[in-house]
């Protein structure tokens, strides 16, 4: 049954291809830019630094803030721009998938300003979004106990799959987006919808960890191409 | 067990060692291992390690010198940004002890400082002072801003690199400890040392770097480069921060120069400038063609790294 | 957070004295323009356009709607603008700033008053149903002068644009989207922008010049030498001289920006 062909040509443990760059734009503190599939996220990082609203800022550590926001013109229907319920959740679950990771107890009262772009959305932009962010802080130099990672499974045709695109993502019956951290591989984030059994859950977990580890890797390549001078 | 050697590139979460190694800043302990907590290059010294970041912001410390921009002006101090998470005050009785005066009289919004830092309270504001030679207001030059990881480097071993630049181009220079630094001059050489500044920056952690310096300082100068090469004693990787006691000396020679100037300004007379450009006629020109040189090699990275790889793929 | 240091101030004002800056330009010389277009699949028309290190994407989506009562045969043009919080340390998140609607009507007035869309050729049915075309822009990275990035990128994606062809069937709209026409254009319009630094208006300003401009003037000139926007802004005032002369350089320097389509 693995040999299952998937819509786009994908086997089923496949990722679609992915493009990661380190540090593309001028004025952020730290920046990433990545594309998978049809995918185009942009993230800038700001911090730490100052923050007038003080009621977000704690005595002890650092903070971030998170805003995961959709071009108008990144679907095929063109999206009125500004928050709506659906970006303000994952912009709440993203601070909460990269939180474990940070290390800001040197930063306390400070902020940390994380601005992820769907510049285009081809299904999966919230993973996606992680593994950029994740970039963009490493690049902005903040403190780290590792790289978020994220990618998702899921079921299309009765089938547990990687990475799923945009149109498996309508047409299949679960998708289980997952972030970790790789080196322990502790779960960041983690969401599901549609329907799985106890088995097909196993499943795509394990595949979606293969996936983030495969992206991992990716991920640490982009950072080292930046930084390297040879 | 040790994974990395010394000056290796790593990354956030990346294994370095097994238990028996210290850890260092820039790094943590986890489950019997220790393990890089930025991107940075590894410096090991005996059994510690440490990570040296290659970027970072400025957190004030206690002894500190820094240049800061006056943001606002209040009761009995000034607030000041020290390009920091972290703000700093100038409290009034630090720059008149018990005298009063209108604090907007002496320093106003905008204006640019050389400060120590005397204290930092547990929520890292800085309290800051201007006890210590050199230590005041700038007038006129520029401010050029790098990443305060780069400040070593900058200043090189003792002093080498900043004092080279600095007799090249006759340049005053004062470097702050956040990233910060002051350059007053010809205004020809003014551009010109912002220009090597920043290319020490972007190659700060590449060898040979103060011959290379050097070089492009003679070349846009002189018009040539000088036959004899520096040593380079081993100072490709100076990424600690510097003593306190270089930035005294600094600060001592600058004094001594503005003592000396001050003297030379009452005994100068009109015309000497005129004398002085008539003096050296074509470094305009020169500066222009490191300019277009410099442009040219920008230009070349900035394909490099932004036009090939940053593409929002095309439609087809 | 956003006070510029007095020295700076005065550095920049002494260089462009002697008809210096500080990245080395002529006072009348623009920074490296890279454009590319369709850089969005999913968007009718897209281009990003970078000018030195100032980046903008504009994508445009076409939507079926009502014309205006007064003007039931045209086409309608939208322009949005988002000046985004990851573009500047000072920007911040929420709906648009006084700014940012500054910008996107100021790039708007230019396409619109030039009539270079032929927007009767949008019309798909008198009265009834027309293509609205949202124009939008993202600012992604500010390094000074957004306004001539923004008006290339929108000209640039307006160019590249291609729309499904509408046709009325039974009264009814029926969008094939297999089939597609290029979006008619009939000339090209770049916007030129100065500042005032002490007294002298340079051309294609950086941040820093920006912020120690006394003021601001926009110009929008087509390919065929006409005016059809301008815009003065900042704080203090231009004199007749100024702006004459500023007219004169963005007059040529327009057929250079265009060569960059």
């Amino acid at each position: 049954m693995s040999e299952m062909i998937r819509q786009d040509g994908r086997k089923f443990d496949e990722l679609r291809p992915i493009k990661i760059e380190a540090g593309v734009l001028e004025r952020a503190d730290g920046s990433a830019y990545l594309e998978v599939g049809g995918n185009k996220i942009l993230v800038a990082v700001y911090g730490p630094r100052e923050s007038y609203i003080r009621r977000l800022l704690e005595p002890n550590t650092g903070v971030i803030r998170v805003r995961y926001n959709m071009a108008p013109f990144s679907v095929d229907d063109r999206k009125r721009p500004g928050p709506d319920r659906r970006s303000s959740e994952i912009s709440k679950i993203t601070a909460d998938a990269l939180r474990p990771a940070l290390m800001l107890e040197n930063y306390p009262r400070s902020m940390i300003d994380i601005y992820i772009e769907v510049i285009e959305a081809e299904g999966g932009t919230r993973c996606a979004g992680i593994t950029a962010a994740s970039v963009a802080l490493v690049d902005a130099g903040i403190p780290m106990k590792d790289i978020v990672v994220g990618c998702a499974a899921g079921k299309v045709n009765d089938e547990v799959v990687l990475d799923l695109s945009e149109y498996e993502d309508k047409e299949g019956q679960a998708d289980v987006p997952l972030a970790i951290m790789p080196r322990t591989g502790e779960i960041t984030l983690l969401q599901s919808d549609g329907n799985l059994t106890e088995e097909e859950f196993a499943k795509a977990i394990d595949l979606a960890m293969e996936g983030c580890l495969e992206v991992s890797k990716l991920q640490k390549e982009a950072l080292m191409k930046k930084y390297s001078t040879e | 067990m040790i994974y990395v050697e010394n000056k290796d590139l790593v990354i956030p979460g990346q294994v370095l060692a097994d238990d028996e190694y210290y850890s260092g800043r820039g790094t943590f302990k986890e489950n019997g291992k220790v393990c890089s907590s930025l991107m940075g290059l590894v410096s090991l010294r005996n059994k510690k390690i440490r990570v040296i970041p290659l970027k970072s912001k400025y957190v004030p410390k206690k002894g500190d010198v820094v240049i800061g921009k006056i943001n606002d002006v209040r009761f009995s101090m000034w607030d000041v940004d020290i390009n920091s998470p972290y703000s700093g005050i100038l409290p009034a009785f630090e720059v008149f002890g018990r005298e009063k005066k209108e604090l907007n009289k002496v320093y106003d919004v905008g204006d640019v400082l050389f400060l120590r830092v005397v204290d930092v309270d547990e929520i890292k504001k800085a309290k800051l002072g201007l006890k210590g030679r050199g230590m005041g207001k700038f007038k006129g030059g520029i401010i050029v801003d790098i990443a305060p990881t780069k400040v070593p480097r900058l200043i090189g071993k003792k002093g080498s690199m900043i004092n080279m630049i600095k007799d090249k181009t006759n340049c005053k220079i004062v470097v702050g400890q956040n990233g910060l630094v002051w350059v007053k001059g010809d205004e020809d050489m003014e551009q010109l040392t912002k220009d090597v500044i920043h290319l020490i920056e972007a190659e700060a952690h590449t060898s040979g770097l103060t011959n290379k310096i050097k070089n492009k300082l003679y070349l846009a100068i002189d018009g040539e480069i000088p036959p004899e090469e520096v040593p380079e004693e081993e100072e490709e990787f100076v990424l600690e921060k510097p003593k306190l006691q270089n930035f005294k000396e600094e600060l001592e020679q600058e004094e001594k120069e503005a003592e000396e100037e001050k003297q030379e300004e009452k005994e100068d007379k009109p015309g000497d400038d005129e004398e002085e450009k008539e003096d050296k006629p074509n470094i305009a020109e020169v500066i222009e063609e490191l300019k277009r040189k410099n442009k040219k090699d920008n230009t070349f990275s900035y394909g490099e790294s932004s036009m090939n790889s940053f593409i929002l793929n095309n439609k087809k | 957070m956003d006070i510029v240091p007095e020295i700076t101030r005065q550095s920049i004002t002494n260089l462009v004295r002697n008809d210096k800056r500080e990245d080395g330009r002529e006072l009348n010389e623009y920074r490296d323009i890279s454009i590319e277009t369709n850089v969005i699949s999913k968007a009718e028309g897209s281009a990003r356009v970078r000018i030195g290190g100032t980046q903008v994407i504009v994508g445009i989506k076409p939507q079926l709607g009502s014309p205006f009562p007064d003007t039931p045969d045209l086409g309608v043009l939208m322009t949005n603008c988002e000046m985004l919080p990851m573009a500047d340390p000072n920007f911040e998140p929420g709906p648009p700033s006084d700014d940012s609607i500054e910008l996107a009507r100021v790039v708007d007035r230019g396409i619109r008053e030039s009539e270079l869309v032929e927007l009767d050729k949008l019309c798909v049915e008198e009265g009834k149903h027309v293509w609205m075309l949202f124009i939008d822009l993202h600012i992604i990275d500010n390094c000074g002068n957004l306004f001539d990035a923004c008006e290339l990128a929108v000209m640039a994606a307006l160019k590249s644009t291609k729309l499904p062809v509408a046709t009325i069937v039974d009264e009814e709209v029926v969008i094939n989207e297999d089939e597609t026409f290029d979006l008619p254009i009939n000339n090209e319009l770049a916007l030129c922008t100065f500042v005032k630094i002490g007294d002298k208006m340079v051309l294609d300003p950086t941040l820093d010049e920006e912020r120690v401009a006394s003021a601001r003037l926009n110009v929008g000139v087509t390919k065929d030498g006409r005016i059809c926007s301008m815009q003065k802004g900042g704080s203090q005032p231009l004199n007749k001289e100024e702006l004459l002369s500023a007219v004169h350089v963005a007059v040529s320097k327009t057929k250079e920006l265009i060569e960059h389509l």
